[in-house]
């Protein structure tokens, strides 16, 4: 088979394709997103009719994929790290159901949070539910992991999570294909109740969980992925955990480090070369990507051993992702840097687009608010984050998918009043409409705008579930039709929107409003695709 | 041989199209490859780079450290010069002289081109201008493909290859356009090195 020029998230599509993958479910988020959009694209899925489309969010994907798990194929399902949160009650209970077709959950982290409002590691998560990890070093790692993980998964009985950081999912490599295996036929769980977690059922799953821990560790110590590399320094060994090896192996050039080294791609520990690794070197050093979990668990509470260095001590920082240059000084190599960066560059922080809708929002918002004061608009995760600078300098909060509309309802039951929510079209069927049923409920004085560009803009342009959908959804909710007003963000209308906006702020109720304008990036993209298929 | 390119720009600028024209002039090569990319947030008209890696033996890590950098390519001026601690001794900066203004603090163009021209090694070469004048101002990328490619150990024709690989769906007029800008860029840089 022929190689392939693919980024990270890329190749963990394709091996999953090649293992014989019947179904992937996800919501986007950076850096996971490439994964869906590969799958969307290639002409291999379509064939094989592999389920593909986006989910309304990290919960209701996770369920699907047990769901597939359940009636006997291969599900994977994929998110960003904060995802993972959303998702976590199906996450955690799924490794006390266990699975039936092979089951891989990616979580794809990001250290230095280049996207993302917190750098949580998942391999905590991982570590909770008591299930493999496997962490590639490169992309060829990556497509072999996706191939090889639903075998393991089915046969340990547990999901077996993917975890990658953001060089991994956004760097590209050759990779090697292998062999493509056929879907697997619906077949039912041998025992009916395996998902059934009533009580009694669940505490015999756990115990069952807790007696194949042994036997995760024995995959780890057999697997491929995992490694123990003799040295000629015993001075020092070091563990160097997923893309880590890479940035401890680029400072020898000739690959050929002195001190003997364990490289973990796959967890839990391999503890019988971990072990060899500790007794054989008179300290140790962790490079691990994301939190120092490696580092806290071969230190231990007391700390009563031999030295071990890493994020804990300061030999490495202890937030933000590594760097070649962060692990040469942990090694005690000298970097000698380039010319420093003039003075004159500036910053150039990310804006919304020119000609977006959201700039609109913003206009006519802040307009409307004067009379009120600042410090009342409580915003979500997207595009319209972006709201925080300047010149809008518009939002006073962005803290998890939904928060918006919850946040607003909890500041106006504090006598905050009017508070303001902002979210997406996306975020609002992804985490929104529940928060704006405890709002209805209570008749909570709130005015929630819903700036709908009609796609989930800020990962890309991927299909919005809430398209052409969100009013009825809101009148369903219980919102009073006469308080939802639907509204085009165009300068044009600058005047009778904040006229609208003033009307509602002033309404001690629930409302909402809808601008509504696609997004300009997808927009140009229609147009330029419509022009070639008339051209064509 | 290695060579080690930061590849720099603002989101929306295009710099993959590049980086996507060397790796395939590496892979035909039979080179090994690794090349990061930033997604997300920044591609909102914040500034963006891409670590391009190519060399005849394995690479290790899908990041270039700091000082070790053969080559900048930039398609925007000020952004060349937020990557020179990246920047060996000895290495090229190539970049296009055309500002890309969405700040309200952006430094005069003159400012920033005497910052270029205290880099040892430099090109700077109006890509917008000479893309015009291949046909259409779109090209720029590829005016900046064949000044850079001046500074790597790929063969031209190699490059060339890639640029009809990448175009070759959308007919030969474009992919003529694109060699002439390609040719182009080669040409200035081979004047003015």
């Amino acid at each position: 088979m022929s190689k392939l020029l693919l980024l990270g998230d890329e190749a963990i599509a394709q091996g999953a394709i090649d293992a014989g993958l019947s179904g992937l479910y996800a919501y986007p988020g950076t850096p996971s997103t490439e994964i869906m959009e590969f799958v969307q694209g290639s002409k291999q899925a379509a064939e094989l009719n592999i389920h593909r489309q986006w989910s309304a969010n990290e919960k209701t994907a996770m369920e699907s994929a047990i769901g597939m798990s359940y009636a006997g194929k291969r599900a994977m399902v994929c998110f960003k790290h904060v995802g993972l949160n959303v998702a976590a009650d199906a996450f955690m209970n799924a490794s006390v159901t266990g699975v039936n077709g092979g089951l891989i959950v990616v979580s794809a982290d990001d250290p230095s949070m280049h996207s993302s409002q917190n750098e949580q590691d998942s391999r905590f998560y991982a570590k909770f539910a008591m299930i493999p990890i496997l962490e590639p070093a490169n992309q060829q790692e990556a497509y072999d992991m996706a191939y090889y993980g639903f075998e393991l998964s089915e046969k340990l009985n547990v999901p077996v999570m993917l975890r990658i950081t953001t060089r991994m999912a956004h760097s590209r490599a050759d990779v090697q294909r292998k062999d493509v295996k056929k879907q697997k036929d619906i077949k039912l769980p041998s025992d009916p109740r395996q998902f059934v977690l009533l009580p009694a059922i669940a505490r015999k799953n756990y115990k069952n969980l807790l007696l194949n821990q042994p036997s995760m560790e024995m995959e780890s110590e057999k697997s491929a992925f995992n490694s123990y590399i003799q040295g000629t320094n015993t001075d020092m060994g070091i563990i160097a955990t997923g893309i880590a090896y890479n940035y401890l192996m680029e400072n020898y050039p000739d690959r050929k480090c002195p001190y003997p080294i364990v490289k973990v791609s796959q967890y839990p520990l391999p503890k019988k070369q971990i072990t060899e690794l500790y007794n054989t070197c008179k300290s140790i050093m962790v490079l691990e990507e994301g939190y120092p979990i490696v580092e806290e668990m071969i230190k231990g509470y007391l700390n009563v051993g031999k030295p071990i260095h890493g994020r804990l001590d300061g030999t490495l920082p202890r937030d933000g992702e590594l760097n070649p240059n962060i692990v040469a000084k942990a090694l005690g190599f000298n970097v000698t840097e380039g010319q420093p960066v003039p003075s004159i560059v500036k910053q150039r922080p990310p804006s919304l687009c020119q000609g977006c809708g959201h700039r609109d929002v913003y206009e006519d918002l802040n307009e409307a608010l004067k009379e009120y004061g600042t410090g009342r608009v409580f915003a979500d995760i997207g595009c319209y984050t972006l709201g925080a600078l300047p010149p809008f300098n518009a939002i006073n909060s962005c803290v998890d998918m939904g928060a918006s509309i919850t946040m607003a309802k909890g500041a106006a039951d504090a006598g905050l009043v009017p508070a303001v929510a902002v979210i997406g079209d996306s975020t609002f069927t992804h985490s929104g409409m529940t928060g704006l049923l405890d709002a209805v409920n209570e008749n909570s004085p709130i005015t929630v705008i819903i700036s709908d560009n009609s796609t989930t803009g800020m990962t890309g342009g991927q299909t919005s579930s809430a398209h052409g959908r969100i009013v009825e959804i809101c009148k369903g909710l219980g919102v009073h039709p006469d308080h939802i007003k639907v509204m085009t963000p165009l300068k044009k209308n600058h005047e009778e929107n904040v006229r609208i906006m003033k009307e509602e702020l002033a309404y001690q109720g629930v409302s909402v409003l809808i601008p509504q304008r696609e997004c300009i990036q997808t927009f140009a993209r229609r147009k330029k695709e419509e022009k070639k298929e008339s051209n064509d | 041989m290695k060579n080690d390119i930061i590849l720099a720009g603002v989101g929306g600028q295009g710099i993959l199209s590049i980086a996507a024209a060397i790796g395939l002039a590496a892979v035909n090569n039979k080179l090994y490859i690794k090349q990061s990319e930033v997604h997300g947030m920044s591609q909102r008209g914040g500034d963006v780079q891409s670590h391009l890696r190519i060399s005849d033996a394995p690479i290790a890590s899908d990041l270039i450290p700091a000082g070790k950098a053969d080559l900048i390519i930039s398609v925007e001026p000020m952004e060349a010069l937020r990557y020179l601690p990246w920047l060996s001794a000895e290495g090229w900066v190539v970049t296009n002289t055309v500002p890309f203004n969405n700040i309200p603090d952006y430094p005069q163009t003159e400012e920033i081109l005497a910052n270029v021209k205290k880099v040892k090694n430099h090109i700077a070469i109006d890509a917008e201008a000479i893309a015009k004048q291949a046909g259409s101002a779109r090209a720029m990328n590829i005016v900046m493909l064949g000044a850079a490619s001046l500074f790597l150990d790929i063969p031209f024709e190699r490059i060339e290859e890639g640029i009809r690989q990448l175009f070759g769906k959308k007919g030969n007029d474009v992919v003529e356009l694109n060699l002439k800008a390609l040719r182009a860029g080669r040409e200035f840089s081979e004047k003015n090195r």
